[in-house]
Formats: structure tokens, sequence, C-alpha cells
């Protein structure tokens, strides 16, 4: 049954340089990269060596531990090079591509009339199966298990986050290809939350079960959605799916291409006209940032928003689950008094000497600075105004500090991934690093357990 | 070349070095760190540890004067005990400041310069920063202690607070009793004639005690343990022109201050409130007791349990523990569940300690540190709520 849902709790970050409602092509990139840290616990396998030539859609890796598990190039060109760091770890494939982009034929499946056997092969074969991730872990699904639910949350409520509505208008088609054929691999529904108001492409489409979602950051955080329509129970899987990977799923099933266009918020107090971009997985970033050019030089680009994003160079690529893309400026400066002193241009979560609160509407410039320095946990009830979940965040947060796999799983380690607690993260006077925690606890259970 | 580049180079010099810790404590006071985020949120609130110890010693700073000028007053008005006919006037003095200044600015240093060396040299031994709890630590001990409290006694308490209290824990955060309690109890149990009766709460009672020109300053917590009137109107002791310890005595100041750490949201309120509920209830109880005739005139209880009920909030230091010490993020309740049933029983409590206790009739810093010592165990029912409704819905499942 479709639920409305009104979140309470959170915070809503309002940044400055929002993009633009207007759509760019980005410059056809000279190289493109896949990182294989994207695919969090993957080791991956490589099929192609350096100097071999790729189709968009060719196999160029698969997980060392599951060979059905393949990852694909974005485009057609040849395979320069395997970066690697310690180990050998690879930590980077740069693909150099061809002026022109050809497919590789995976050949056209009806969502409709095809078994659930076949849409999870062809999405196996042709790469589109990392698109999914799976909680409990927070990693790409595991390919034997029927998961209960699939949800897609269709709204952002993130500081400086892609508007579904505008930028996946006009993909009614595909999106609708692709939950028609995820609605056969579940048993349950296929949830999709989206905002009451505004006109998402979603609304309208079949086999889903349609969710009105309200209220602060982080409403739009599928992991919110998931707690508060169906949390995840011992032994249950459900998976996630970002609403923009579901175009490239649908044009696959419709077309037979593997073709990854995305398009991306380009977004920041950085950028100089921040807009929406059309490019693919694993571009340049600055075939668009400079396209948009940049005020200063001393800046972060962040490959995401910059409560879950990571960060990459200005020469680097965007990451392989980004559909925004921001850049704010480096707060690597020392300031003076700024523990004691009256502060109007910063966020604050109290109101000790700071204004923020007094200003609901301002758009802030926040910069990368901490802020202070790392303490050990001391402030109570802070991480709760902003946390949704019905988990309590600071007990959870310490029983991974600890390594306590029976206290994880009973406070509800199945149900989160890192990015549920980045809003905690942002309000944490002694700056913990909350999203690495929960990570390194999820990867423990994921060990022992999983 | 400013102030910042050099303090910079220096900071890059003592980096690795023993000294680092020591270095970045003074640097940090000064300027906030250049240090960016590394991973997970790339941008943080403006919010760190030592704006928010900050605040509270803003909210201590009215409770601080003013327990200066009442530390004067109280002495010249033990000498003259017409002075007390117009308080108000006779209150904001240079004499009274002059004398004030001149025996609790002495308590307010040692108490810093003694807890805040032991920080640094632990900081500097186990090689992590020095961390900001002192700093509101520090400042409650000169205002919870006896006017005339030896200098050396407050030392050998400050240090034994310090690393019994919370070093051997691990530091700040990680400690289980309040610093600044367990200071005040050490002195309560090891220097007990120094830190009750009639003649350690007004300055130089004790020592003109046996004298022609003796004084005595005896509390209304005291007069009423022991049965009598107290000299001073309920009034008195509202706007804090009582004998008492150094910063504890106004009620007024110390709701002023209340409302400052609410509204700034440094504080519990949740705690502040259900303490002063319980607080109200335990007095009700006595109130009830008294009424019903179970208890008779000649009780050695019957002063304090006839009281009525909510004068407990105004007199003694119930205000001040349940504003200052009762909130204490780290060793109270950590759920908002958890500080509902905390903070309550803290209130019940102190009254109870009150009433029963007549060789020392505060029971507000026993009923915290009782409390502390209990709070994680409330907090683990109040989890284990979570973690069954979580088992449940499991349960509803398979079944």
């Amino acid at each position: 049954m479709s639920k409305d849902i009104k979140i309470k709790k959170g915070l809503t970050i309002k940044l400055k340089g929002e993009a633009e409602k207007t759509l760019s092509s980005a410059p056809r990139s000279r190289t493109f990269a896949i990182r294989p840290s994207d695919f969090h616990l993957i080791t991956p396998k490589m099929v192609v060596r350096e100097g071999g030539k790729v189709q968009a859609g060719d196999t160029i890796f698969y997980s060392k531990s599951n060979e059905l598990l393949k990852f694909v190039s974005p485009v057609s060109g040849t395979l320069t090079k395997i970066e690697r760091g310690a180990k050998r770890v690879i930590k980077e494939i740069i693909i150099e591509a061809d002026p022109q982009d050809t497919f590789k034929d995976f050949g056209i499946l009806s969502p409709e009339s095809s078994s659930a056997e076949a849409i999870k092969t062809r999405l196996l074969e042709s790469g589109c199966w990392p698109f999914i991730m799976q909680r409990p872990y927070a990693v790409v699904a595991n390919t034997e298990q029927e998961p209960r639910d699939i949800f897609v949350s269709a709204l952002s409520t993130s500081p400086l986050a892609n508007d579904f509505d505008f930028s996946l208008k006009g993909k009614e088609k595909e999106l609708q290809a692709a939950v028609t054929a995820l609605s056969k691999l579940t048993k349950g529904q296929v949830h999709v939350g989206v905002a009451k108001s505004g006109s998402s492409p979603f609304k309208g489409l079949k086999d889903i079960l349609l969710h009105n979602i309200s209220g602060p950051h982080p409403a739009g955080n599928v992991g919110t959605q998931i707690n508060k329509l169906g949390p995840v129970n011992k032994g249950e899987i459900v998976w996630t799916i970002a609403p923009q990977d579901l175009v490239i799923i649908g044009e696959l099933l419709l077309t037979g291409k593997f073709n990854p266009e995305r398009i991306i918020a380009l977004s920041g107090s950085e950028v100089k006209t921040p807009k929406y971009y059309k490019t693919r997985i694993g571009s340049e970033a600055a075939t668009f940032l400079y396209d948009s050019g940049l005020k200063d030089e001393n800046v972060r680009v962040i490959s995401g928003d910059v409560l879950t994003g990571k960060k990459i160079s200005p020469k680097g690529h965007l990451g392989y689950y980004s559909n925004t893309v921001t850049v704010i400026p480096e707060g690597d400066d020392y300031e003076l008094f700024g523990w004691n002193k009256p502060v109007f241009d910063k966020i604050s979560s109290s109101r000790a000497l700071t204004f923020s609160w007094l200003m609901p509407n301002k758009k802030f410039d926040l910069n990368t600075n901490t802020n202070g320095e790392h303490r050990a946990f001391v402030v109570t009830g802070v991480y709760e105004e902003v946390f949704p979940l019905d988990i309590y965040p600071m007990q959870i947060l310490k029983a991974c500090m600890v390594q306590d796999l029976d206290e994880m799983e009973a406070l509800g380690m199945y149900e989160v991934a890192p990015e549920d607690f980045s809003l905690t993260e942002f309000v944490c006077v002694s700056k913990q690093p909350h999203q690495q925690i929960i990570r390194n606890g999820l990867d423990l259970m994921y060990k022992e357990i999983g | 070349m400013g102030l910042k580049q050099n303090l910079h180079k220096l900071k890059e010099k003592y980096k690795g070095t023993k000294m680092a810790p020591a270095f970045n404590a003074l640097h940090t006071f000064l300027y906030t760190p250049n240090e960016t985020t590394h991973s997970g949120s790339h941008v943080r609130v403006v919010d760190d540890l030592k704006r928010t110890m900050n605040t509270v010693i803003m909210a201590l700073i009215p409770c601080l004067i003013f327990g200066i000028f009442n530390a004067g007053y109280q002495h010249y008005a033990a000498i003259d005990a017409t002075l007390r006919l117009d308080p108000l006037g006779n209150f904001f003095t240079w004499d009274n400041f002059i004398l004030g200044a001149w025996t609790v600015l002495p308590l307010v240093v040692v108490s810093y310069v003694v807890g805040l060396g032991v920080e640094f040299i632990f900081a500097i031994i186990k090689g992590h920063e020095v961390e900001e709890g002192y700093l509101v630590t520090g400042m409650l001990v000169p205002l919870i202690v006896p006017i005339d409290i030896p200098l050396w006694m407050l030392t050998v308490a400050v240090i034994f607070g310090v690393v019994i209290g919370k070093e051997v824990f691990g530091g700040t955060g990680m400690n289980i009793l309040n610093p600044a309690l367990t200071i005040r109890a050490f002195l309560f149990f090891a220097y007990p004639t120094w830190m009750s009766g009639d003649k350690v709460w007004v300055h130089g009672a004790k020592e003109m005690a046996g004298k022609p020109d003796a004084i005595s300053g005896e509390t209304i917590l005291g007069s009423l343990a022991q049965n009598q009137e107290p000299i001073y109107s309920i009034w008195d002791s509202f706007w804090g022109f009582i004998p008492g310890s150094v910063g504890e005595t106004s009620t007024f100041l110390i709701l002023i201050g209340a409302a400052f750490l609410i509204f700034t949201k440094i504080a519990s309120w949740r705690i502040m409130l259900s303490a002063v509920l319980g607080a109200l209830a335990m007095g009700l109880i006595f109130n009830g007791v008294v009424n019903a005739g179970w208890i008779q005139e000649g009780s050695s209880f019957y002063g304090l349990m006839s009281e009525e009920f909510w004068h407990h909030l105004v007199i003694g230091g119930l205000a001040f523990g349940i504003v200052y010490m009762a909130t204490d993020p780290v060793t109270g309740s950590q759920t908002n569940k958890g500080k509902w049933y905390y903070g309550f029983l803290i209130g019940f409590i102190s009254v109870l300690i009150r009433v029963f206790n007549p060789a020392y009739p505060e029971g507000v810093m026993l009923a915290i540190l009782l409390m502390n010592v209990f709070a994680p165990t409330i907090d683990h029912y109040v989890v284990q709520g979570n973690v069954k409704k979580r088992m449940k819905r499991l349960k509803a499942k398979t079944a």
C-alpha cells in the first residue's frame, strides 16, 4: 500500500551554487576511468589487458569472488593504463576513448514478456548489475539472493543535489522498462519515493508502489525511506537503485546497448555557472568543470554531494554512481578565535553564539574546514535531532568502534549504510568520522557474518 | 608575516615531538586549526567542543561575579548584622568586591592551574591532544567549595579528581563520574571539618572561632537540619544574599544561566525539567508525611521535612547542581528518554538525602554522583527497548 511519509527529524543544508535548470552537453571526454574502489569490497579480476580494444559494454573485469559479476566499459576505445597502488591494488583503469562510440549489442529484451531469469542474466552480462546495491552491508547486490523489496528514492534532499524531476524528464519509457524488469526479480514491491509536489517522471508508471515523501534531509535518502516503509530484518535483503541508473538499465533493455549517459548537476559555490550537464560515467571532470569555469584554484572537487561524495582532483574522473559534482572552497586556513567568536556565515546545530538559526533561508558558503579538532564523544542529543531512523546513532557508532558484533546486530546494523550517518557526521561536535566508522563496522560484519 | 604564519611554522616544528600536544593546546586557543575533512562529509558545522565548553563557562560567569561580591558581603554582614537590613544596597560595594576577589580568585587560579597542569602532563605522556573538558570543571570547582578552603587542600583534591575521576578512564568523554563533583566529594570525605558546619561558609569564621569577635554563618539547610528557623527569607535565598558555597547561592542567576544553556541547546532541558519535577515530588511527599502527622515536631527530620516543598529548589545547591552538573553530557544519561529518568531521580534523591542526612544536609552532590553511576544502566534499558522492538519485528516476520 502506498504510504505518505513525513520526516520530522533532519536538517536541510542550504548552500550557495545550486545548479541552474539548463542542460548543456559536456564536451566528449578524451579518457574515461573506472575506479574499482567505487565498488566496495570487490576485488577486480582483469579481462582486458593494457592496450586492448573495447566497445561500450565489453567486460573489463569481473569480481574475483563471483565470475558472474561483470564490470563493463562505459565507452569504446583502448584500455591504456591500469594504475596500481600499494600491494598492486588496482586503483584506476583508464580507457582512451574513440572519437565515436561503438556498442556491444546485447539484443532487445522485452521486460514484460521476459522471465526473471532472462532479465537477471542480461543485467549481469551487460554490466548493469553493479547499479543494484543491497542492504545489509551497503555493497553491490548479491547475485544469488532474491531481495525482499526494491527501493528507489526519486527525490533528493541532500545539499545541492541533482533534481531528478529535471534530469530524468522525458525518460519515462526507459524508467518504465527498468522498473518492470526489476519488479520481476522480487516477490515484494518496487517502492519509489517521490516528492509530494513536483512532477516526478515516476508518477504514472506501473509496476511500482509510489510513496509521497516530505520533510528535511535525509528524507530523500533511500535508507530513511526503507526504515519507514519496511526496515531490514536479520536474514533479509533489500535492493536499492538510484533513479539515474534505472535509465541506463531501461535503455539496455529497450535498445540492447549499454549507454551509461548521465545528466549530472554541477554545483557549488566555486562553480562560475552551476548547471546540468549531459555526460557519461567515468568522464574527465575537467570536461564540464572548465566548460562552466571555476572561481578559484584552491577548491575541492567532489564527485557526489558534499555529505557523501568522494574527493577527486579537478583532472579526475566522474565516479560510477555520482549524479552530482560539487565544488566548494578548501578550508585549509587558520581562523583567529574561531572557537568563541560569534559566527554568522557558517551553519551550526546549536545557538552558542552561532546565528544560523536566525537565517533559515540563507544559503551558506561552507568550506572543507573541520571547524575544530577530533575529540571523544562528549555532547549527547545532537545526533538524534537530525537522525530520523529508529536507531540509536551514538550507541551504534560506539558498538562499531569497539567491534561488538552482537551489539551492532541488536542495534540495527543491518538497516544502515554509511550515508545514513552523513548528517550526524556533519553536526558532530567531536568531529568523529561517522561514515568511516559505520563502513568499518559493516565490513567487519560482512567478513564475520555475511 | 604575521602571528598566524609564525605559529604555523612552530606547529610544523613541534609536529611529532612530545611537546606537540602542549603547543597545539595553546595554538588552537588562538586559532581554529587549518584541518580539513578527509573522509565522509566534506563540510562540518561550526560547533566544536571548545565552543560548547566556552558556552557553559559564559553561563557560569554571572555566578562567579556574584560569588565574589557575596563572599565580601557575607563576611561584613556577619560582623555587622545591620547590613542585612538592606542587602541590595550593601551588596555591590567595592569593599565586598575587593575582599571577595582576594578570596575567590585564588581558588579559580589554583583550580585552573593545577587541573590544566595535570591535563597537559597526561596529554604529553599519552600523546593525545589536550581536551577541553577541564575548562568547565575548572570553573565549577571554585564555585562549589566553601570560601575558606585552604588552597593546598584544593590542590590535592583537584589532582585526585582529574587523575582518578577522569584520566584513568581515558580522559574527557570517558569518565564515569562528574570530575567537579568528584573533587568536591573528595574534599568532603577527606576534610569534613572544612566542608560542613557553621564555620566554613563565611570568610574568616573559621580562624576567628573561639575569639571574642567570632562570627559564624549557618546555611539555611544547616539551620533547618537542626530544627531552627533560618534567619534568611526565601527571597534572600532566591536572590542569593545567603552564605553557602562560593557561586551557588543565587537561584536567580542560575535560572538565567539555565535559560541561556537551554536556548543555546548546550545543556539538556529534559534533565533540568525532570530534576525539578523530581525534587518537587519528593518535597511534596515529605510535606504529606508531616501533614499526616507521622512526624512530630521533636523529630530531627521535622525541620527539613516540613519545609515547604518548592523551597527545596531555592535553598542549598540543588539548583546549581541541576543546571550545571546534572547536565554534564558525559556522565549523564545519553538517551533522550533516559535523561527523563536520570534527571527525575537526581531531584528526588537530592531532597531525600537532604532530609535524612543531618550531618550533611546537602544531597545534590551525592545524588548526582549516584545517578552518574546508574546512568549507563538507565541507558541500557532504554536502548534495550529499541532492541526488543527489532526482535519483535523479526519474530513477526519469521512466524
